[in-house]
């Protein structure tokens, strides 16, 4: 069936849009809020639209926060959408989180271990009561408190594991090019490179309700969070012409090594395995998410059943992504009148058939 | 070829130059000596580098998501030519580090460079982090063991 073009419309589409600009700035009376505010104050919002549109500038995605009425899937879009128009010039070395600035870094696995547990700014234990103070505005700022930073390293909790053997090893270091989705379209079965990719940018709902699916039954694996990590760090490439590696700034990263149950096979001793989660910006939730999804779907690779939604990898692939997502379910709005018009006499002519058919039965019926 | 020791101090100041915002790079500047004249050779221009990850943290590589970045390339009066790639979206940025790149390869005036633009925004940073790290030892949990009512 092929798209028929209709005109008219350009009226009320102007229209319209004018009222989504008046609507966007809401009440005159009110200050216009700007984008430097969104992108300082809503940070976590901002992290999002950055991890969704799959492209790291807190400022880009602030006006995209903005410009979309705070519609984050929206901003996620606008922001894929202008990424295209750049030029790309290399990718970056792996970035290194053993060296992150930390924030924060939990582990539910070890109580007492080197370089402690430090909570960062964190919602946990808060009691989740709203705070009509901040409603109030003009609030006070108190200075943090500062203590003394030890010295003391803060070692992968998962290499602790791996100093005696317990944990698979995190795979092969190798240094082929990985997996490019924004250079080749998704196909299966698609290796792990290209999986972990397609998560980092997957919608977060989808990640934490499969990964939710996993704890309640469908693909369980007995997930511990080995280790979470919020912080920044440095982001270094090799420029052709210097032929050396150079630091071109920072970005803030959370990243968290789910430690998983295994049986062990014939030629394995029993061991933990991993689940892997990297995001960009401050999201625990993201990564946790996309920890669990990423062990949920190395079922195969470790011998176990997969039959649950959450290890079926072109499912889960296929689905994550709310832009292809949000496109494909919203574009059932824009006219599909020609469509609808076949199915319209496609109807008719059964219902004909079936009450001539009918008929004929009733009469032949009646005779007998 | 440039020798290893002049690949790190290289390295060193244009990390310094990255992490440093504008108006930092502008207030140093503005104290130096004024900075030799250049022409642009490529950029300034912004694109996007994908930025990678490894799986497990030091496993096989894949690819995280892209980032924005700016990078310039002049040449100053001097014969030097600099570089710069930047995070973000900042031209002006771009093209002062990258002008400040070619001035700190001076054979002679690279040491008054480092001096007055690199040691001060260099020692800024270190505070800076100085303070994440003593705001993140704040919120370290010192586990206590309750004492028991046993006698």
């Amino acid at each position: 069936m092929a798209y028929v073009a209709v005109k008219g419309g350009e009226r009320a589409i102007d229209a319209a849009h004018d009222w989504l600009a008046r609507a966007r700035r809401g009440d005159r009376s009110l200050p216009e809020i700007g984008t430097a505010q969104i992108a300082s104050q809503l940070g976590r919002a901002v992290d999002r639209v950055m991890a969704e549109g799959s492209c790291y500038d807190p400022d880009l995605a602030a006006l995209a926060i903005k410009q979309a009425q705070g519609d984050l899937i929206e901003a996620a879009f606008l922001l894929r959408a202008y990424r295209t128009t750049l030029p790309r010039f290399a990718h970056s070395e792996p970035v290194e989180t053993d060296a992150m600035l930390l924030r924060r870094r939990i582990s539910a696995i070890y109580k007492d271990l080197p370089g402690g547990q430090v909570l960062g700014p964190t919602y946990d234990y808060t009691h989740r009561l709203l705070d009509f103070a901040l409603a109030a505005e003009s609030l006070e700022v108190t200075p943090l408190p500062l203590a003394a930073a030890s010295s003391e390293d803060t070692p992968r909790v998962t290499a602790l594991l791996d100093q005696e053997g317990l944990i698979e090893p995190s795979g092969v270091s190798t240094e082929a090019e990985p997996g490019d989705l924004t250079r080749d379209a998704l196909a299966f079965p698609a290796e792990r490179d290209v999986r972990l990719q397609s998560l980092a940018r997957g919608d977060e709902g989808f990640l934490l309700a499969l990964g939710y699916s996993t704890q309640r039954g469908y693909g369980n694996n007995h997930p511990f969070v080995g280790e979470i990590r919020v912080g920044e760090v440095a982001v270094e490439l090799v420029p052709p012409e210097l032929g050396f590696p150079i630091t071109i700034g920072t970005i803030t990263l959370t990243e968290c090594e789910m430690v998983n149950q295994f049986s062990g096979s014939k030629t394995e001793p029993p061991q933990f395995t991993r689940g892997y989660g990297l995001c960009f910006g401050h999201s625990e939730r993201r990564a946790m998410g996309m920890a669990l999804v990423d062990r949920a779907m190395r079922a195969e690779e470790l011998g176990e059943n997969a039959t649950a939604p959450a290890q079926d990898i072109e499912f889960v692939l296929s689905h994550c992504d709310n832009i292809e997502a949000t496109g494909f379910v919203e574009h059932l709005k824009l006219p599909h009148y020609v469509d609808f018009q076949s199915e319209l006499e496609t109807i008719r002519r059964m219902r004909a058939t079936a009450t001539a058919a009918t008929a004929a039965t009733v009469a032949t019926e009646t005779e007998a | 070829m440039l020798g290893s020791q002049a690949i790190e101090a290289r390295q060193g100041w244009l990390a310094v130059l990255a992490n440093a915002p504008l108006a930092g790079i502008e207030d140093c500047i503005a104290r130096a000596a004024p900075l030799p004249a250049h022409t642009r050779l490529r950029g300034p221009e912004i694109g996007l580098i994908m930025v990678q990850g490894r799986a497990g943290g030091d496993g096989a590589p894949f690819n995280l998501g892209e980032m924005t970045v700016t990078r310039c390339t002049v040449r100053n009066a001097q014969g030097q030519i600099g570089h710069a790639y930047l995070a973000g979206r900042d031209p002006r940025r771009a093209e002062l580090v990258a002008a400040l790149d070619a001035a700190l390869q001076h054979p002679t005036e690279s040491a008054e460079w480092a001096r007055t633009v690199v040691a001060p925004l260099a020692e800024a940073q270190k505070e800076a982090r100085r303070k994440v790290a003593g705001e993140a030892a704040a919120t370290r949990v010192d586990f206590f063991t309750l004492a028991t009512m046993r006698s």
